[in-house]
Formats: C-alpha cells, sequence, structure tokens
C-alpha cells in the first residue's frame, strides 16, 4: 500500500474520519466487555444512559467536561505549534496550588473580580511551570516531552508535601487537605441540587477565545506557521523562539486553569486527588478533536461521558472502569491512524 | 545514619544493584528503539503490563521464567503495535508512545481488575530469591552484592555487554544503528526498512516489558496500580544522559539508583530538617539535572522522530 497526499479533502472526510474511528474504538472494547462476561448491549445501554440518561447524569458529564476542555484546549495549542507539552497535569496542580495560595485568605475582593483572579494566577502558576522546559527546548535542545513529564511528579510531590506539612488544614479531622477557597472566589452552581458549575461557561469562553485567537490573530498565524513548517516560518521571518514560547506560556495557563476550575467549581478545597489525570486524557481530548479549539468543547464532553458512563456501567455491572482509559486511549490511537487517511490517500500498489 | 555509615554498608551497595536493574533493562529497550530511529514514550505502559503479566502469570500458578518470557510476548506486541502507527503509518511519534502509555497502563489496570475482582490487598505470589553464584558469592563485599542478586539482575547486567557487542560487532546492530542514523542508505543495501525498525521497537519493548516485571516477580511479590511511578520516563533520560550507548546506560542506571538507595537511607535520618518529599524529587530532578548537563554533548540519532516513506525524500 502507498499514500499519497490529498490535495483536497472534502468535508465529510475531515468528519467521518475521526467519527469512524471512535466506532471502532466501541466495537474493540466490546471484546473486553464479553471477556468480562457481561452482555455488550447492555453494559453500553448502562453507559449511555450514566452518561445521558437523565439531568443529573448530564449535569455530572458536563462538571466532568469543564476541566477536560481547559486541558484539551492546553494539548492542543501547543501540539498545533509541535511544542510536545506533555505536562499538563503538572501545570493543573501548578494553577490549583497558586489558586489555593492567593484565593484561601491572603486576598479577598469581590466575586467579580476575585474569580477572574485566581483564574489569573492559576494560568501564571501553569505557564511558569512550563517556561523551565521550553527555555531548555530552545536553548539547549533538550526534549520537552521528557522534562514536562518528569515535572509532573516532582508538582505532586510538592504538592504533598505542602498538603501533609505546612498547607494542612488543622480543620480537616487529619485528612491531607488544604484551607477551602473563601466564598468570594467559588464558581457559582448552575442548576440547583447538581454539581455542576459556572466553570464550564469559562471553558468555553476560552475555547472560543483560543479558536478566534488561532484562527484570526497575527500570533495564531504565527503558532501555525511554526507548526506546519518551522522551516518555512523561519524563512518567513516568524521569531521562532519568541513564538514557540507564546504558545507555551498559552498551553501552559491553560492547563493551569483547569486546576483552578476543578478547585474553586468542584471541590472547594486543595486535594491529592484534584485530578484523576485529567492533565493525560487532554492529550486525547485534543487529538479527538483534530486539534481545533472548538472540537475540543465535543470532544471533552464525549470523553467526560465515556468516564461517567463507565463508572456507572461499573456500578451496574461488574465491569471494572478501567474500562474508560481503555476506550479513551484506544480512540486516540484509531483517531491518530484515521487522521493520516484523512491527510493522505491510500492507493494499492 | 551518618553518610560513611551508609556508605560502607554492604546493604546499600547490594541494593543500588538490585534498584539499578529495571533502570537497565528500561533503558537498553529504549537505546535500542532510539537507535533505530523511534522514540518510544510507550515504555512507562509497557513496563506497566510486564509487571502487570509475569506477576498474573506467577499468582495463576506459572513458573517465574516463563513469566519472565510472557512480559516479553506482550512486551513486544505493544511494540509491534507502536511501530504500526510510527514507522508503518509514519504519524507521530510522540503522540504515538504516550497513546500505546496510555492503552497499555489502561489495558494493565483492567486486566488486573477483572482477573481479581474481589481483593481489596494486592495479594502476594513467591518472587525470584536471591541466587548465590558458587564460589564467586563466597567473595568478601563483592559477593554480597554482586552475586547475591536475583537471577534478572544478573540477566540485566549480562545483557550490557551482549548489546553492546551485537549493535557494534555484527552486521546486524550496524544496519539497526545505520536505520536510525541514515535510512535511506539502508534501503540502498536492499534492507527493508520498516521491516527492521519494527524488529528493533519490538525488542527494545520486551526489555521494557521484562524490566517491569522485575518490579513484581522479584523485587516486590504483589502489583500494585501506579507502581512504574516514573520509571520509564526517567528512562529514556537516561538514554539521553548515556549518549545512546549500552556501557554508559549501565553507569548512567548504576549512577540513578545510588542516588535512590541513598535518598531512602538519608530520608529516615534527615527527615527532620528535610521533607521526604524532597528526596521522592530527587530521582525526576536529577533526570532532568542529567539531560541539562549533557545536552551540549547530545548526538541524536539522526533519522530520529522521522518517518521513513519509500520513494519520499
Amino acid at each position: 500500500m502507498r499514500l499519497e497526499p490529498r490535495s483536497h479533502v472534502p468535508l465529510w472526510l475531515n468528519l467521518a474520519a475521526p467519527l469512524s474511528a471512535v466506532a471502532l474504538a466501541f466495537v474493540l472494547c466490546a471484546l473486553l466487555i464479553v471477556w468480562a462476561g457481561a452482555p455488550v448491549f447492555a453494559a453500553y445501554g448502562a453507559l449511555l444512559n450514566g452518561a445521558f440518561g437523565s439531568v443529573f447524569a448530564i449535569s455530572e458529564t458536563l462538571t466532568r467536561a469543564a476541566p477536560l476542555i481547559f486541558t484539551g484546549l492546553a494539548a492542543a495549542v501547543a501540539f498545533r505549534a509541535k511544542l510536545w507539552n506533555i505536562g499538563g497535569e503538572g501545570q493543573l496542580y501548578a494553577g490549583a496550588l497558586a489558586a489555593t495560595y492567593f484565593g484561601t485568605g491572603l486576598i479577598e475582593l469581590p466575586p467579580f473580580l476575585m474569580i477572574p483572579f485566581l483564574f489569573l494566577v492559576g494560568a501564571i502558576a501553569g505557564g511558569l511551570l512550563l517556561l523551565l522546559p521550553v527555555i531548555l527546548k530552545l536553548k539547549l535542545r533538550v526534549d520537552e516531552v521528557v522534562t514536562t513529564l518528569l515535572l509532573n511528579f516532582v508538582v505532586l510531590l510538592f504538592a504533598n508535601y505542602l498538603l501533609f506539612g505546612p498547607w494542612k488544614d488543622p480543620l480537616a479531622m487529619g485528612w491531607p487537605q488544604a484551607a477551602p477557597i473563601i466564598d468570594e472566589g467559588v464558581l457559582s452552581p448552575l442548576i440547583a441540587r447538581t454539581r455542576l458549575h459556572s466553570g464550564l461557561i469559562w471553558a468555553v469562553f476560552f475555547a472560543v477565545c483560543a479558536w478566534a485567537f488561532i484562527r484570526y490573530s497575527k500570533w495564531g498565524f504565527e503558532i501555525r506557521a511554526v507548526g506546519n513548517n518551522p522551516t518555512a516560518a523561519d524563512f518567513a521571518g516568524i521569531p521562532l523562539g519568541a513564538t514557540v514560547l507564546r504558545t507555551a506560556m498559552m498551553s501552559g495557563g491553560l492547563a493551569g486553569m483547569a486546576g483552578v476550575c476543578e478547585l474553586a467549581g468542584l471541590k472547594g478545597y486543595l486535594t491529592l486527588d484534584l485530578s484523576p489525570g485529567f492533565g493525560y486524557t487532554g492529550i486525547a481530548v485534543a487529538m479527538l478533536a483534530g486539534l481545533h479549539p472548538l472540537g475540543v468543547i465535543a470532544s471533552a464532553i464525549f470523553i467526560a461521558a465515556i468516564y461517567n458512563g463507565a463508572d456507572a456501567m461499573s456500578r451496574a455491572m461488574s465491569i471494572s472502569n478501567y474500562l474508560a482509559d481503555v476506550m479513551t486511549a484506544t480512540a486516540l490511537l484509531l483517531v491518530l491512524a484515521s487522521v493520516l487517511f484523512v491527510r493522505f490517500r491510500p492507493r494499492l500498489r | 545514619m551518618d553518610l560513611l555509615d551508609i556508605f560502607v554498608s554492604l546493604g546499600f551497595w547490594a541494593a543500588l544493584v538490585r534498584m539499578a536493574t529495571p533502570l537497565v533493562f528500561g533503558t537498553l529497550g529504549e537505546l535500542i528503539c532510539e537507535r533505530a530511529g523511534v522514540l518510544n514514550l510507550g515504555i512507562e505502559g509497557i513496563m506497566t503490563m510486564g509487571a502487570m503479566v509475569a506477576w498474573m502469570w506467577v499468582y495463576q500458578g506459572g513458573d517465574l521464567w516463563t513469566a519472565v518470557l510472557v512480559a516479553a510476548i506482550f512486551g513486544a506486541l505493544f511494540g509491534l503495535l507502536h511501530s504500526g502507527f510510527s514507522v508503518y503509518l509514519g504519524v507521530s511519534q510522540h503522540v504515538t508512545g504516550i497513546g500505546i502509555t496510555l492503552l497499555a497502563s489502561a489495558l494493565s489496570y483492567f486486566a488486573f481488575r477483572m482477573l481479581l475482582p474481589d481483593v481489596t490487598t494486592p495479594p502476594k505470589i513467591d518472587p525470584f530469591k536471591p541466587y548465590p553464584i558458587p564460589g564467586l558469592s563466597e567473595l568478601p563485599f563483592l559477593g554480597e552484592v554482586l552475586f547475591t542478586q536475583s537471577p534478572l539482575t544478573y540477566l540485566a547486567f549480562l545483557l550490557v555487554p551482549v548489546v553492546g557487542y551485537g549493535l557494534y560487532r555484527t552486521p546486524l546492530g550496524l544496519a539497526l544503528r545505520m536505520v536510525g542514523e541514515n535510512p535511506m542508505a539502508v534501503e540502498a543495501q536492499g534492507i527493508d526498512v520498516h521491516r527492521l525498525r519494527t524488529a528493533a521497537v519490538m525488542l527494545g519493548s520486551a526489555f521494557m516489558a521484562v524490566g517491569g516485571a522485575f518490579l513484581t516477580i522479584s523485587v516486590f511479590d504483589a502489583f500494585y496500580i501506579g507502581m512504574i511511578n516514573g520509571r520509564g520516563w526517567i528512562c529514556i533520560a537516561l538514554v539521553i544522559f548515556a549518549s545512546w550507548r549500552p556501557g554508559k546506560a549501565l553507569l548512567g542506571a548504576l549512577l540513578f539508583a545510588a542516588f535512590e538507595a541513598l535518598q531512602i537511607r538519608v530520608q529516615q535520618s534527615a527527615s527532620a530538617f528535610i521533607p521526604y518529599q524532597f528526596f521522592l524529587m530527587m530521582p525526576y530532578v536529577l533526570s532532568i539535572l542529567a539531560m541539562i548537563v549533557m545536552s551540549r554533548r547530545a548526538a541524536y540519532p539522526k533519522a530520529l522522530l522521522v518517518p521513513f516513506r519509500k520513494g519520499e525524500r
């Protein structure tokens, strides 16, 4: 088989490729359900029901989607410029740490200022964490994949130290958790008697911002140019280093805001299980969306639905909810392959 | 405990050699992949998979050495999957690797939970016992440190010269190094670039899986969620630190293990001044430092990350 580049990609193919990849992922994971000894259709029914079956289920899915939109955007923006930021998890915690530092009484502002302020400090913290890997990449050509991955562990251990040490809330009955975010900083609930909070609005807002920025701004154009062909971009006079640095600050900032969103919207105080791997799942979200910021909204909701649905499924029948991780990873790999068939036309020799 | 006391204690040196073992397997495996031009970020997940299947094999009544083989086979299969995407389809090696890691660890945890649904505390198995090598283990000091180890540790240390010899003294090794530098030249020799790279990734991934297996069927006797804990990523840093050379990879792994063994011992006495979390950060921080130090001399294989498509330049 030979691959030849397509000169024109029809719209239907752009949509059909990822959708069929996702469908195939469901088929493959059905084999695992069979292995687990459960009826496939009933299991997927339970999954669908758990994700969208009631107002409460939908609210839970959207609640889970909010941080995934942020981490998905973080990965999408960075990958657009071929900056492989795999440190979303660490940046998420960095954002949450900063928001905890400023938001638990150090600074008190009215809510309409306090919430943007928390997002801002979270974004700055997330961006700063990515600064070291980017400088190392630009100055010393140290691979950013490994450095961002390793920093995830460092940040989590640092959070661990703070939560077991100086930041431990004495009122928390010995649990390792920090003091709660002050009331002015808490994201307001959207629907009564659900956990859905305005973090989702913020996430969608930033997705639209990121889309408009990449689509219409000069810096956004530079990001795309550097990602598509760094040599040509350099030749055209686009500052490579500055562009990568700007991309990194955006990406790290978005991941940091994911931490603020979870902290101020859902948990209320920092714990070590703030994120069940949202930073890593964000990579799958971004790839599923074809690195398109608006697509990230849809794919984050989809992945959140899989996770929430799998939780419900594992409660209903004896299937481990790690199936959600398997499905996400399978979908990621298959979408990766499908994208190739969008860009190239397979020809039999 | 004093630093000096630590350095003269046999336990420290023996622990160092033990802790270096999974890193040696993982680093050699990653080195083989990268020498062939494929960055294998699947390492973390492949090690998890190796750890899980080997443990499960023994838990279900299998034999320890067969468990090593089973781990290697599973590792090679995920290597095959990796190269299906990264070599044959030529998609981004970064994203492929992350995808393989996510898939392999998720499948490991899923299978572990499905095969042992009702267990809350991880059950234990009978792991490899230290095997004193007759004669050599009688030596003072060295006998205890080097020659009273798990058989898998001997295997890891033996593999270093074997891989070195294979890479530098055999035609296959020459071809493998060349495919990472100049795949066009390999193609011109009439060798199938894709097949050679696939073979290298499969072999390397088998090594990684055995490194993971060492943790569950030799050091510990149980499998935990998240037990690889970044060891795979450290191996990737170690490959850079080692300038893609097997001998230096061994050196790097030993150096790292020394810090880890030291860290555990200092942690107990120094925890009054320095919180233990900072000691646990050491391996990750050191990995980053190691990459910074070696960055100027890092001679990446020229075709690393570059997919090869026939008839394209």
